[in-house]
C-alpha cells in the first residue's frame, strides 16, 4: 500500500473515530445538516411532482380548430392531411352536424336550435397535442390559424401560463432557499471543525514539532467535514423518503377524488446519491475554510 | 553538522535573546548548552529546531540554511531532528505506544513496521511493559523517557533536548542522561540545554560545553 494512501486511510479512520468519540454532538450536527438539506430538497421534490402533474394535465388540454362555415370538403381534407402530418393521432374531426346534435342533446337547447333557419356551426377539429409547453402551444396556434380554410383556433392556455409562471417562481425560490441553506450547512461544518481544531491544538502543535506537514494535520478535519456532510445528506434523503411515504397515500386519495391518477414521487436513488454527494462537497468546503485556522495559527 | 555564524535573535519589542553567536557542532558530537536562566539556551535550541528563525546571521543544519528555509521544507527538516522538551509535550488522550507511533504515522510507515519500531524505542527507554499506559499515569522520569522514545523512533541525526532533567530526581535524571549518552555513542549528535552542565555529567565523562551569558557565547 502506498504511504499517501495509507495516510489518507488513517486520516479517514481518525475522523470517523472523532465522530464516534462524541456521538451526541456528532448526531446533533448531522441532524442539523440533514434538516438544512432536506428543506430545499423537499422544495425540488415538490416542484418535480407539480411539473409531472402539470404535464399530465396539459396532455388533456384541448385546442379547437374551427373551419370557415363555407369551407368545402376539399379544404377540410387538406386540413386533415396537414394535421395528420403535424400531430399524428392527436386530433379528431367533429362535423358541423355532429356538433349540432351534441348541442341539441343539452337540456333546453333543442327548442332554441329548432328556431334557427340553418346550422350555424362550422366543421371543427379537436386537437390534443402531447407534451407541449405554453410557448409550443402558442406557436402551434399561430401556425394552424394561417392554414387556408381555417377560421379560428382557440387555445385556453392562460392557466398553463399561470401554472408555468408559478413553477418558475417556485424554482427560483427553491434555488434561493438552497443557497441560504448551503451557506448554513457550511457554517455548521465550519463551526464544528473549528471547535475540533481548537480542541486538538496541543496535538497539532506536537505533530508540527515532530515533522507533520500542514496537509497531514488538515486531512482528518477535512474527512470529518466530508463525513458529517455525507451523513447529513443521507439523513436528508431518509427524511424525504419518510415524508413521501407518509404523504403518498393521502395525495393519491385526494387526486382520485379529482379523477386523476397522480402519484406522489419520493426521492429516487440518484437523488439520494446527489444529496449525499452534495452534502459531502459542502462539508468538505466548510472544513477547508475551518482548517485555514491551522495554517493561520 | 551544524554551523552558526553571527546569529542574532531579536524578539518583537526589541529584546535581544542572542547576540552575535558563531559556533560549529560536528556530526556525532555531544554538546551541552549552559548558562543562567534567561541566558538564551531555549532560544538557541528553538533556532536549531527551526521553531524560531534568526533575525540575522546564518544557521546551517544538516546542510540546510534555516534562515532561507521555505516553510514547506520545514516538516522534512524536523523529521531528521529528535526534540525533547522540558514539559515533554506528550499527548494524554492516547497510550504510551500511540505517542511513540505518531512520528511514524507522519512519515506514512506501514502499521506493522511502525509498531515494531515504536516497541523497540519503548524497549530502549525501558517502557515496553507500559506501552498501553496513558502517559498521565507515568512518573516524571518515565514521561521524559517516553518523550525520548518518541524523539528517537524516527532515527534522527540530531537529538535536541531542553532541560530534560530539570524536574527529575537524581536517579531519573541519571537514567535519562544515560539514554542520551547511549544515542550519542551510535553517532547521533546530541545537544542538551541545561542550566548546570557540570552537574549533569558524571566525573570522567566529557562533553563540549557552549556557555551562554545574556545572549552571547562565553569564550
Amino acid at each position: 500500500m502506498k504511504p499517501w494512501f495509507r495516510q489518507h486511510l488513517a486520516a479517514f479512520f481518525r475522523a470517523a473515530r472523532r465522530l464516534t468519540d462524541s456521538p451526541l454532538s456528532a448526531l446533533l450536527s448531522i441532524l442539523a445538516i440533514g434538516i438544512a438539506m432536506a428543506l430545499p430538497a423537499a422544495g425540488y421534490l415538490c416542484l418535480d411532482n407539480l411539473k409531472a402533474l402539470g404535464a399530465n394535465t396539459s396532455r388533456v388540454q384541448q385546442m379547437s380548430l374551427f373551419m370557415n362555415t363555407g369551407a368545402n370538403e376539399k379544404a377540410r381534407a387538406a386540413v386533415e392531411r396537414r394535421l395528420e402530418a403535424l400531430l399524428p393521432g392527436q386530433w379528431r374531426f367533429v362535423s358541423r352536424d355532429a356538433a349540432l346534435r351534441q348541442m341539441e342533446a343539452n337540456e333546453g337547447m333543442a327548442e332554441i336550435i329548432a328556431t334557427l333557419p340553418k346550422n350555424p356551426l362550422p366543421d371543427a377539429f379537436i386537437l390534443e397535442p402531447d407534451d407541449a409547453g405554453p410557448e409550443d402551444l402558442e406557436r402551434l396556434r399561430a401556425t394552424l390559424s394561417a392554414w387556408p380554410g381555417v377560421a379560428h383556433v382557440q387555445l385556453d392556455s392562460a392557466w398553463i401560463k399561470r401554472f408555468d409562471a408559478f413553477l418558475r417562481l417556485g424554482r427560483l425560490s427553491v434555488h434561493l432557499l438552497t443557497i441560504i441553506f448551503a451557506v448554513g450547512l457550511i457554517a455548521v461544518v465550519f463551526n464544528t471543525i473549528r471547535l475540533q481544531v481548537l480542541g486538538q491544538a496541543e496535538e497539532i502543535e506536537v505533530a508540527r514539532l515532530i515533522g507533520a506537514t500542514d496537509a497531514f494535520i488538515r486531512r482528518p478535519f477535512c474527512y470529518l467535514g466530508v463525513l458529517q456532510g455525507a451523513l447529513g445528506g443521507l439523513t436528508a434523503a431518509l427524511l424525504l423518503l419518510a415524508g413521501t411515504l407518509a404523504l403518498a397515500p393521502h395525495v393519491t386519495r385526494l387526486a382520485a377524488l379529482y379523477g386523476s391518477a397522480f402519484v406522489l414521487n419520493g426521492p429516487s436513488f440518484p437523488h439520494g446519491l446527489a444529496l449525499i454527494g452534495s452534502g459531502a462537497a459542502l462539508g468538505w468546503l466548510g472544513a477547508q475554510l475551518s482548517v485555514r485556522l491551522i495554517r493561520d495559527r | 553538522m551544524i554551523i552558526g555564524s553571527q546569529i542574532y535573535k531579536r524578539y518583537p519589542g526589541g529584546f535581544e535573546a542572542l547576540k552575535n553567536i558563531s559556533f560549529e557542532i560536528a556530526g556525532g558530537e555531544m554538546a551541552l548548552v549552559g548558562g543562567h536562566s534567561g541566558a538564551g539556551k531555549t532560544t538557541f535550541l528553538k533556532l536549531l529546531s527551526a521553531i524560531e528563525r534568526p533575525t540575522s546571521g546564518s544557521l546551517v543544519v544538516n546542510g540546510q540554511n534555516l534562515v532561507a528555509l521555505r516553510p514547506a521544507a520545514l516538516p522534512f527538516l524536523r523529521r531528521n531532528l529528535g526534540l525533547v522538551f522540558q514539559d515533554q509535550k506528550l499527548l494524554f488522550d492516547r497510550s504510551a505506544l500511540e505517542n511513540v507511533l505518531l512520528p511514524l504515522e507522519i512519515i506514512g510507515l506501514a502499521p506493522r513496521e511502525a509498531q515494531r519500531r515504536a516497541r523497540a524505542a519503548l524497549d530502549k527507554v525501558g517502557l515496553l511493559a507500559r506501552e498501553k499506559t496513558n502517559p498521565i499515569a507515568l512518573s516524571g522520569g518515565e514521561q521524559q523517557r517516553l518523550a525520548i522514545a518518541r524523539a528517537v523512533v524516527n532515527r534522527p541525526i540530531i537529538l535536541l533536548a531542553d532541560e530534560p532533567t530539570a524536574n527529575l530526581d537524581e536517579e531519573s535524571a541519571r537514567q535519562v542522561l544515560d539514554l542520551f549518552i547511549a544515542f550519542n555513542q551510535v553517532r547521533v549528535t546530541v545537544i542538551i540545554a541545561t542550566h548546570a552542565p557540570q552537574a549533569l555529567f558524571p566525573p570522567g565523562m566529557t562533553a563540549r560545553v557552549l556557555t551562554l551569558s545574556h545572549g552571547a557565547l562565553v569564550p
